[in-house]
Parts: C-alpha cells; sequence; structure tokens
C-alpha cells in the first residue's frame, strides 16, 4: 500500500508542476503582446519597451517559466503591475483572512452534512429524507450571491445582528473575528452544506444497496448498527472523496463570498486584478488557489487509498 | 412430542412493481420442517424459491410483502411478531447460507469479525469464545489451518473456502434452521462436492433443520429427505426424494427430471469422420502478458460436425473462443480456416471470412441491444453481409423468426419485451442470418433453466441438421455435451488433456482428468454423494487429492 | 399525471411549469415587457408597486422589463455554451472510449490537467489575459465545461462498450463510426440528457457569477448577474432590488434541477454510474 500513496504522491507533485505551467501559460498566451494589452491606448512604443523590459518579456518563455517558479518557491512573488509593490506584502494578510473564512466554515460544514446526510441515508425514503432532499436540491440551485444577500437583508440590515460589511483588521480578537465573518462563513456554509449532503447520502444509500448488508439484516442486526459498523467502513472512501470535492469547490466558493460582503481575501484580490490586468498578481493567487486545489484532491486520494479495505492487506 | 420446527400454511407474497401494480410471487404454500430434516425446494428462476426460503426468517427483500398466511416457528407464528423479536429470531434461530459468498461477506472487516459477529450480538458468548467456536466449525467444514483461517479478509480465501465460511457464519449460534440458498450453483463442479458433503455432515451432526433451495434436482437429491417442487410462486408436487426422482407423478416435475436425466444417455457408437476440416487449430497459443492461458491446442471441427470444447473456470475455453473470432491475437501457433490461413485480428479479416464465423453468447441480456427492434438486429447481419434490397430484407427476417419458432409479429418488439429464452433463439438466429460455416456457442445455455435450456439445445440440433452448419461448442456442463457434440476437447489450465469422439472420450480408459470431471457432475440418485465421498477417500491415501487445485497440477504434469 | 409513458411526480410538475414559464417569458420578452430595457420610469429602488411588479433598479428603470430582457441573454448565453460543451465534449469522450489505449490515455491525460484547476480560476486568468468579450466567454467556459462532458461520456461509453453487443458488432466487421452511432448513443442518452440539464444550471450559474464579480456580460448589455452586481448596494438599505435577478437564477435552476431529477429517478442507474 505504501509504493500506492508514494505513487500518488509522486503524480500530485507532478500535477502540480504541469498546474503551474497552464497557469504560467495560461496568463501568457496572447494574440498580441501582455505589454500593448495592458497600456492598452497609452501603448507608445517606449511605453511598451519599458513595460518589456520591467517583466522581463524579452527572455524566452521557458526561462522567464523558470524565474516565476524558483522566485515563487522563495516566497518571491514579483510586483504588482498596479502599484508596484511587492505582491508577498499584499497576500499577507489576505491569505490568512481568505483561510480564516475558509477553515471557519469548512469546520462547521463538513460534520454537519456528513452527520444529516447519514442521518438521512438511515431514514431513507422517510419524512426527514425527504424533507432533506427537497432542501438541499433547492440549496444547490441558489448562487452563493443570492444566500449571502438574503443573509445580509434578514440577520444584518433587518435584525441588525451582524455587520453586512466585513472590517476585519490584525488587531481583532479571536472572538471578535468570528463574529465578524459570521455572515460570510454562513453563507460559505450553506452552499456546500447541501451538496456534501446529498453526496454523502448518496454514497452511503450506495454502500446500503450491497448485498452483505442484506445479510447483516438476516443476521438479525439493527439498522443502525448496520449502517455504523457495516455500511460506514465501506462508505469512508466515497464520503472523503465527497469531501474533497466539495472543499475544493469552498476554494472558489470564497471568491464570490469576499466580494458580496468585501472581505478583504485573496479572492477579492484576485478579482480586482482580473479587472485591472494585474497580470503577476492574477498568476501569484491563480497558483495559490489551484495548487490548494490539487492538494486538497491529492490528500484526499491518499486517505481513500489508506481507507480501502482491500488494500489494507494484500491478496 | 413433537418435532415439527417450521410450519408454513397458505403463504403469499407480492411484490410491488414501478407502476404501482401488485404481482403475486408465491401463493397458497403449506410445508413442514422437522428437526433434523432437510427439505428441498426445487424450481426454475422465478418460481419464488428464494422469496419462500427468505419468508421463513419473515425477510422479505424491499419491495416485496408478505401479504398472507402463517409462518409458526416452534409453534408461534413470527408474522405477529415484532420487528425487534424477528430480529432476535433471525441468525440465533433460522440462519442464512446466501448463494454467493463473495457478495455476502464485508470486504472491509476479518472474517472472524463476521462469524463471531452473530452469537456475540445475540448475547451467547463473548468474543473469545466465539472464536474458539469458530476455529471449531472451520475445523469440521475441512477448511485450511482453521485455527488462524478466521484472520484472514474475505478477498483473500477461494470460492469454495468462502462458501464454507458463509457455512460456518450460519451455525455460529446453532440454530434450529438453515435456510440454504442455491449455496453450490456458482461453484465449480469439482468443489462443489466439498461444499456439498461438509454441508451434510454439518447439518446431521448438529440436528438441524434445512430447506436447500436449488434448481438442480441431483444436487438436491443427495441433501434433502423430501423435495417440493416450485412452479410460479406454487406447489407442484412434494413427496420423499426417492419418490421423485424415479417416480414423479406431475407432468412438470417429470419433465424435470426427464431433463436431467437425460443428461447421462448411454454413450452411442461413434459418429463416422465426414466431410472437410473447416477449422484446424495447430499448436495454438495465448497468453496475458506472462501467463499462458492456452498451450499447444491442436484439434480440428469438419464440416457440419460439433465440437465441444468443455472445462472448469481458467481452463482457457473462452479464450479459445475469442482467439478463433480474431478479438484476441494468439502467442503461437495457427488458426485455419477452410484451407486458408486466417489472420489474427479481426481487422485483418475479410468480410466473407467474418461472415462465415459467427459468435453466441452466454448472457442474451448483453447480447442484444435493448434499443434495436427484433427487426433491425436481424436485419443488419442480411444488409450487411450481402447487400440486399428492404424488401428482401423483410422477407427474410420473416422467415428467420420463423425458423427460430417465434410469431412474425415479433419483428417489431424490442429485446427487454421478450423471455430469457426468446432472446436467446434471437441471437441464435441472428448468427444464423449471415449464413455461416462455424458458430461458436459460447456457453448459450449455462444461464438459462433447464427446462429452456433443453428447448435451445433441441433448437441448436435441429438447426445444424437443416442448414449443416458445424458448431464449436464452449460449455463447462457436462450433460449438455452428451447431448449435443459428436466430438470433445477437454481442457484444463489452457491445455487440451483428450480429444476425439464423444463417445471415445467419456468411456474407459479415461484420461485422469476426465474421470475426476465425470465424478464429479451429481447423478440423479440418492447415494451418488456417498459414493463419490467414499471413492475420493479410498484413492486419497494412495495418490493424494483427486480433486481441486492442486489435483489439476498433477494432471497437467501428466500429460 | 403522465408524460412520455412515465408518471409526473409533484416535483416535476413544479419543474416542468418554471421552465415553460421562463421559456415564454423570455421568448416575448418583447411584447410582455411593459417599458423598454434603458426606459426611465422612476425614482431609483422604488419598492414594488401597482405598476411595477418589482420595483425600479438603480438608474430608476423597470426591473421586470429588465428581467425578461436580461433573461434573454443568460439563457441563451448558457443554452450556447452548453450545446458547444457537449458536442465537443461528446465527440471527444466517445472517441476517447473506442479508439487505442495510447489516444485514450492522451486525452485523459490532458483533461485531467485542465480539470486540476478549478474552473473558476482558469476561466478568471484567461479572462485577464483575453479581456471579457462574449467571444471570449463563450470559447473560455464551453471548453473548460467540455472536460467534465468528456469524463462522463466517456465512462458511459466505455461501459456500454463492454456489452457483448458491441462486440458482435464488431465481430461483425461493423466500422468504429457505424458502432458509436448505431450501438453507443442510443443507450447513451439517458444519462447525457440529464447531464445536458445540470451543465445547463452550472453555466447559467457560472455566467452569473462571472458577471456579478464584473467580469462576464459588459455594459450596455445586461443579463442577471450583472443586474445583482450594479444593485448591490441597496441592500444596506433594506431594498430587495438584487435580490430580483438572483431569485430568477435560482428559480429557473431549481426547475431544471427538479426535471433532471425526475429524469434520472425513472432511467433509474444509467449506464454510465458505477454498478
Amino acid at each position: 500500500m505504501l509504493p500506492l500513496v508514494a505513487q500518488r504522491v509522486a503524480l500530485g507533485l507532478l500535477t502540480l508542476l504541469a498546474v503551474s505551467v497552464l497557469v504560467f501559460a495560461g496568463t501568457e498566451i496572447l494574440p498580441g503582446d501582455v505589454a500593448t494589452a495592458i497600456l492598452g491606448q497609452s501603448a507608445t512604443p517606449e511605453a511598451v519597451e519599458a513595460i518589456r523590459r520591467s517583466l522581463g518579456l524579452e527572455e524566452p518563455a521557458a526561462l522567464r517559466y523558470w524565474h516565476w517558479l524558483a522566485g515563487f518557491l522563495h516566497g518571491d512573488l514579483g510586483n504588482s503591475l498596479a502599484n508596484g509593490r511587492p505582491i508577498i506584502e499584499q497576500l499577507d494578510f489576505r491569505l490568512k483572512n481568505t483561510l480564516f473564512l475558509a477553515s471557519a466554515a469548512a469546520s462547521v460544514a463538513v460534520p454537519l452534512s456528513v452527520g444529516l446526510g447519514i442521518l438521512a441515508a438511515i431514514n431513507q425514503n422517510g419524512s426527514f429524507d425527504r424533507i432533506v432532499n427537497i432542501v438541499s436540491l433547492s440549496a444547490i440551485s441558489l448562487p452563493e450571491f443570492f444566500i449571502g444577500y438574503v443573509l445580509i437583508l434578514l440577520l444584518a440590515v433587518k435584525l441588525d445582528w451582524f455587520p453586512s460589511l466585513s472590517a476585519i483588521s490584525p488587531e481583532m480578537s479571536f472572538g471578535e473575528r468570528l463574529y465578524d465573518i459570521a455572515l460570510p462563513a454562513a453563507t460559505l456554509t450553506l452552499v456546500v452544506l447541501a451538496h456534501m449532503m446529498r453526496m454523502t447520502r448518496a454514497a452511503i444509500i450506495g454502500v446500503m444497496s450491497h448485498p452483505f448488508i442484506e445479510m447483516a439484516f438476516l443476521k438479525g442486526l439493527p439498522r443502525w448498527r448496520i449502517i455504523v459498523q457495516h455500511a460506514l467502513p465501506n462508505a469512508l472512501a466515497p464520503i472523503i472523496n465527497v469531501v474533497a470535492i466539495n472543499l475544493a469547490y469552498l476554494v472558489v466558493g470564497v471568491i464570490v463570498v469576499e466580494v458580496v460582503f468585501v472581505y478583504p481575501g485573496i479572492g477579492q484580490l484576485m478579482v480586482d486584478a482580473v479587472s485591472k490586468r494585474d497580470v503577476p498578481v492574477v498568476q501569484a493567487c491563480g497558483l495559490i488557489f489551484a495548487g490548494t486545489y490539487v492538494g486538497l484532491n491529492l490528500l484526499a486520494d491518499i486517505l481513500a487509498i489508506l481507507s480501502n479495505p482491500l488494500l489494507r492487506v494484500p491478496k | 412430542m413433537t418435532d415439527e420446527i417450521l410450519r408454513i400454511t397458505d403463504l403469499r407474497i407480492a411484490a410491488r412493481t414501478e407502476e404501482g401494480e401488485e404481482k403475486i410471487l408465491v401463493q397458497g404454500i403449506d410445508l413442514t420442517l422437522h428437526r433434523g430434516e432437510v427439505l428441498g425446494l426445487i424450481g426454475e428462476s422465478g418460481a419464488g424459491k428464494s422469496t419462500i426460503g427468505l419468508a421463513a426468517l419473515a425477510y422479505a427483500r424491499p419491495g416485496c410483502t408478505i401479504i398472507g398466511g402463517e409462518i409458526r416457528y416452534a409453534g408461534t407464528d413470527i408474522r405477529t411478531l415484532s420487528r425487534r423479536e424477528r430480529r432476535r429470531l433471525r441468525g440465533r434461530r433460522i440462519a442464512y447460507v446466501a448463494q454467493s459468498a463473495a457478495a455476502s461477506f464485508n470486504p472491509a472487516k476479518s472474517l472472524y469479525r463476521q462469524v463471531c459477529e452473530m452469537p456475540v450480538r445475540h448475547g451467547l458468548m463473548s468474543y473469545a469464545e466465539a472464536k474458539k467456536a469458530a476455529a471449531q466449525l472451520f475445523a469440521e467444514l475441512d477448511l485450511p489451518s482453521p485455527e488462524t483461517f478466521g484472520e484472514r479478509y474475505p478477498h483473500q480465501v477461494s470460492g469454495g473456502q468462502l462458501q464454507r465460511a458463509m457455512v460456518a457464519m450460519a451455525m455460529s449460534c446453532r440454530p434450529d434452521i438453515l435456510v440454504f440458498d442455491e449455496p453450490t450453483t456458482a461453484l465449480d463442479v469439482t468443489t462443489q462436492i466439498e461444499v456439498l458433503a461438509a454441508i451434510r455432515k454439518l447439518v446431521r451432526d448438529h440436528r438441524t433443520a434445512g430447506l436447500y433451495i436449488s434448481h438442480d434436482l441431483a444436487v438436491v437429491a443427495q441433501v434433502a429427505q423430501r423435495i417440493m417442487v416450485l412452479r410460479h410462486g406454487r406447489m407442484v408436487e412434494l413427496g420423499e426424494a426417492a419418490q421423485i426422482l424415479h417416480e414423479p407423478r406431475e407432468e412438470y416435475t417429470r419433465r424435470l427430471v426427464s431433463v436431467r436425466a437425460a443428461a447421462a444417455p448411454p454413450a452411442e457408437a461413434a459418429v463416422a469422420e465426414r466431410g472437410e476440416r473447416l477449422l484446424e487449430l495447430n499448436a495454438l497459443g495465448a497468453a496475458y502478458g506472462r501467463l499462458r492461458v492456452l498451450k499447444d491446442v491442436t484439434f480440428s471441427v469438419r464440416r457440419g460436425e460439433t465440437v465441444a470444447v468443455v472445462g472448469e473456470s481458467g481452463s482457457g475455453k473462452s479464450t479459445l473462443a475469442r482467439v478463433v473470432c480474431g478479438l484476441r491475437e494468439p502467442a503461437g501457433g495457427s488458426v485455419r480456416f477452410r484451407g486458408e490461413l486466417l489472420p489474427p485480428t479481426l481487422s485483418l479479416r475479410s468480410r466473407d471470412q467474418l461472415r462465415r464465423i459467427q459468435m453466441i453468447y452466454q448472457m442474451p441480456d448483453m447480447a442484444l441491444n435493448p434499443r434495436q427492434r427484433v427487426s433491425e438486429i436481424l436485419g443488419r447481419p442480411l444488409s450487411f453481409y450481402f447487400g440486399w434490397p428492404r424488401a428482401k430484407v423483410t422477407a427474410r427476417v420473416e422467415a428467420l423468426l420463423r425458423m427460430i419458432d417465434l410469431p412474425v409479429e415479433f419483428a417489431a418488439r424490442r429485446p427487454g419485451e421478450l423471455s430469457g429464452g426468446q432472446k436467446q433463439r434471437l441471437c441464435i438466429a441472428r448468427a444464423l442470418a449471415a449464413e455461416p460455416d462455424l458458430v461458436i456457442c459460447d456457453e448459450v445455455t449455462s444461464a438459462l433453466d433447464p427446462l429452456v435450456a433443453e428447448e435451445i439445445l433441441k433448437l441448436l440440433g435441429r438447426l445444424r441438421d437443416e442448414t449443416g452448419v458445424a458448431y464449436l461448442f464452449i460449455t463447462h456442463d457436462l450433460g449438455t455435451v452428451r447431448r449435443i457434440a459428436d466430438r470433445v476437447a477437454v481442457m484444463l489450465q489452457g491445455a487440451v488433456v483428450a480429444e476425439g469422439p464423444l463417445a471415445q472420450v467419456f468411456s474407459p480408459p479415461y484420461h485422469p482428468y476426465t474421470e475426476a470431471l465425470l465424478a464429479s457432475v451429481p447423478e440423479m440418485r440418492l447415494d451418488w454423494l456417498d459414493d463419490t465421498l467414499r471413492r475420493r477417500a479410498g484413492r486419497q491415501g494412495a495418490e493424494g487429492p483427486v480433486i481441486g487445485a492442486a489435483a489439476a497440477d498433477r494432471f497437467a504434469l501428466g500429460t | 399525471m403522465r408524460l412520455l409513458g412515465h408518471r409526473l411526480s409533484g416535483g416535476a410538475a413544479v419543474g416542468f411549469a418554471i421552465i415553460l414559464a421562463n421559456i415564454v417569458a423570455i421568448s416575448f420578452a418583447r411584447w410582455i415587457a411593459p417599458y423598454g430595457e434603458a426606459d426611465l420610469v422612476g425614482d431609483v429602488w422604488a419598492p414594488p408597486s401597482g405598476a411595477d411588479w418589482l420595483g425600479l433598479d438603480n438608474l430608476g428603470r423597470d426591473m421586470f422589463s429588465r428581467l425578461l430582457f436580461g433573461g434573454q441573454t443568460s439563457v441563451s448565453l448558457a443554452l450556447l455554451i452548453t450545446a458547444l460543451s457537449f458536442s465537443l465534449g461528446i465527440v471527444m469522450g466517445f472517441t476517447a472510449a473506442t479508439t487505442n489505449r495510447w489516444i485514450d490515455a492522451a486525452l485523459a491525460r490532458l483533461v485531467d490537467i485542465i480539470m486540476a484547476i478549478p474552473q473558476l480560476i482558469l476561466a478568471l486568468m484567461v479572462l485577464s489575459v483575453l479581456g471579457t468579450s462574449i467571444p471570449v466567454l463563450i470559447g473560455t467556459i464551453a471548453i473548460l465545461d467540455s472536460t467534465r462532458v468528456f469524463r462522463l461520456s466517456r465512462a458511459v461509453a466505455m461501459n456500454i462498450t463492454v456489452m457483448e453487443y458491441v462486440e458482435a458488432a464488431r465481430l461483425r466487421g461493423e466500422k468504429l463510426w457505424w458502432i458509436m452511432r448505431r450501438e453507443v448513443l442510443p443507450n447513451a442518452l439517458p444519462p447525457l440528457i440529464a447531464e445536458f440539464g445540470l451543465r445547463f444550471c452550472f453555466t447559467l450559474l457560472f455566467i452569473a457569477s462571472l458577471s456579478f464579480l464584473g467580469l462576464g456580460v459588459q455594459p450596455p448589455e445586461a443579463d442577471w448577474g450583472s443586474m445583482v452586481r450594479d444593485n448591490a448596494t441597496a441592500i444596506n438599505f433594506g431594498g430587495i432590488a438584487p435580490l430580483v435577478p438572483a431569485a430568477a437564477i435560482a428559480l429557473l435552476t431549481i426547475g431544471v434541477n427538479l426535471v433532471v431529477d425526475w429524469f434520472l429517478s425513472i432511467h433509474g442507474r444509467a449506464h454510465g454510474e458505477g454498478a
């Protein structure tokens, strides 16, 4: 089994590398020229030349890629085109904020949705299950900004329980910070909750349809025990997969949520950078997001391998 | 004083179809069972045998409900019990042995954990005590290293061993009744004997009552004292095993018995060699990577002849079929057809070559495109190979339907509207539509009920006589071989160990493997199992195991 | 009530009703809308009234009318993109499933790498470089989405190609194209149709999100997503303006999801879904 895990890790690293190439290439392929595109109207030959030199665009693409990647691994992300400052400065604070928000949402969403999914599966086709099914079906159809604005309208404006804009700053205490991100975290949680719950339920129902579950019934075991002792161990791998997919979804959903609540995270930063055509920032943020996504999937694959009983004990 | 342990009266079970309609699965069944007695339930698929067996545990599959009748266990009607009380009965007093052991074990848990689960959960003993009891059961069932056997996981043991482990699991609480649901159907003939013997010994030693469900009369006759014949959810006949076997009263029972018994007709005189050599296999080999699955296969099929290729799973017979068709590339040797060397792969063969060799599969459900109508399924080979205009195709399709005894109105139907037997007929017609010289039949009757299989075999024989087509008949069932084959090739682990006219191969002097195979097929007499076991025991001392994987090696080395 | 020979559930009926209402409203927008798209009608963010059913937007334009016209943009974009991604994905997926291992492996690897990056991130990156014109939007999202369709159609096709009736066709000597068209495709339709519905919903949401971020449909064109963006600040005064277009998106998505759910329940486990 260990060689399998090692293989998977190696594959993951290779994927990361390929992803970094894609991120780099994705922002550098142009019908025209990066410099001209950035300058737009004010693209005089001298200005273009200046930008090209400052971006090091004379070098061949492969070399530029190498410099970029090497710099990234050393913590040097280059400078923003918009304000010329080192990107790492802006990223530091914002990355922490985004991670804080995402972790808060995940720590609520994951246990809640897996738990509800299991309960719905136990109650299959009963009233609880049907309600859960309808509610979650509706919830996954709602765009994040819809949920966000509804929450703001109800809980912030009408009831004034929470702030509608996040004014998070480094000086705040932990408790204050939690209060500040309550609404955005709730939005993220709701978005991901519905998906994860449905998928968990489906995974467990899938396992429940195996013949050995019927055998367990014929052995006279009660339903709850069958689910917990027989179904769950075999549903672990699919559930881990579900959680990983949704955590990855969370990583992306955070972008819209940050814009809705004007939350100072890297999602907001990336969106601004895109509209300003600030390519280095876009690259840096893109790589961070993509890297996290790949990392989560890799973790999920490894956990799935570790939890697969057929692989734990060789033939 | 009554020994009666189970009494079922007027049992009725219904199923709810998707459309919301109710379908009666079981109707008016009465049966009684005494301690230590085994009742066999015989019937074709759809007869309701499994459903009745499960009902003895007061269990109905999802979508089915027990709608009437009494199920009295030791005097109490278990239908009136609460869910909790019923759960307490299951496993403890009445236990179930399923058809497929692999599907009934949780792959994530060790065998000990699952075999001991019932006695521990039902509060009968501690886990340590249960383990010891389980090890003892394993020993009684002749499983290897009984002390440590339970530490393995389901995927680490063989099919026959897993099936016996399932029997041990069912016995773990020393129940009063065991329901055996086709426990040996999925096993090879040679493995079947061991499991049958183990079941019988266990049941006798512990005085357990049993319901033995099967579609094979000969097998049931070895373990049951009485046999009940079922059809479409109703009882056809009930009687002592000897009476059912030798003097069946009902028409349906008679048909079942005759189909089974006819599997051993007296060997006929050898058929004179006739016709040109149609298919010649010369030193044919095939491999999966480094594993050789076909070794040096040499034999031929003449025009109009039926050659059966018989062997157990892993013998390479299916691979042989695929190599001849061109689906698998051979790793040595050659295939000649009508004197010409056949290109090894499909893509290199001409359309005419492809036309002359046709194949029929085991599972008609998967061999027919569910979205195509019969007219298209039969019409396509006609237009593809012969380029006929539509009118001619339609006429020929009707002729083909008549040839396989299906009404011409069926041309507008889809496979989903046909029964299993009808679908297989359709597959036969599709093969014959191309007017081939050779038809490869890959286990074409193995998935069908015995009576339906009989019809198909008769049809195949009739068509062969009408059209002069040759068959390469792949099967694992010796009975089928006897009824249809002119020549036989016996395969073991990729090599042909015996080949020749049917009468010659199936009468002494035998190749040792042929003999072992023939001896493993249950015959329609009550003492067959005892005889076979006795013969085995007699040999065991002198020559080592006669059957099983170790024996196979011995035979292969012998050739 | 029955449709196409199958029982219609309550949810599915609601779903069909929603879809039908949307189709009608959007197709006949020009005749249904009380005002023009850019007509200034009254006060900024006026609440709903007898004349203006859904209130007015951030410039005083009628929300209902703009909803109808914006819907034309949103829905037609989503449909077009889904159709494109489907064509591309299915052709590639079926090809991968039926040709030799090398082509299949190469395609699968390529798709794996593209899918290793979240769609939104890739889209943002491409948009930052190529700009946010409609053709770029359509092309980018269609290509990115086709990867998912590729995976599904490949899995479905592979499940079908191992069936014996496909092998029987190969044994006959049928050509690959014929097999794909006559044997594989008809049996692959149910899961593919369901997936079309799901992909449509996803694309609708995706475009709306991009427009909401200011990176999708640009003024003077408007779609539901950009309408949410324009009216966002109303929420701070308790106005419901941004919720109206957002609700329109949600409603249509719910409707399609309900119908897809019903469709899947009828056709049970499609060929493509695991055993």
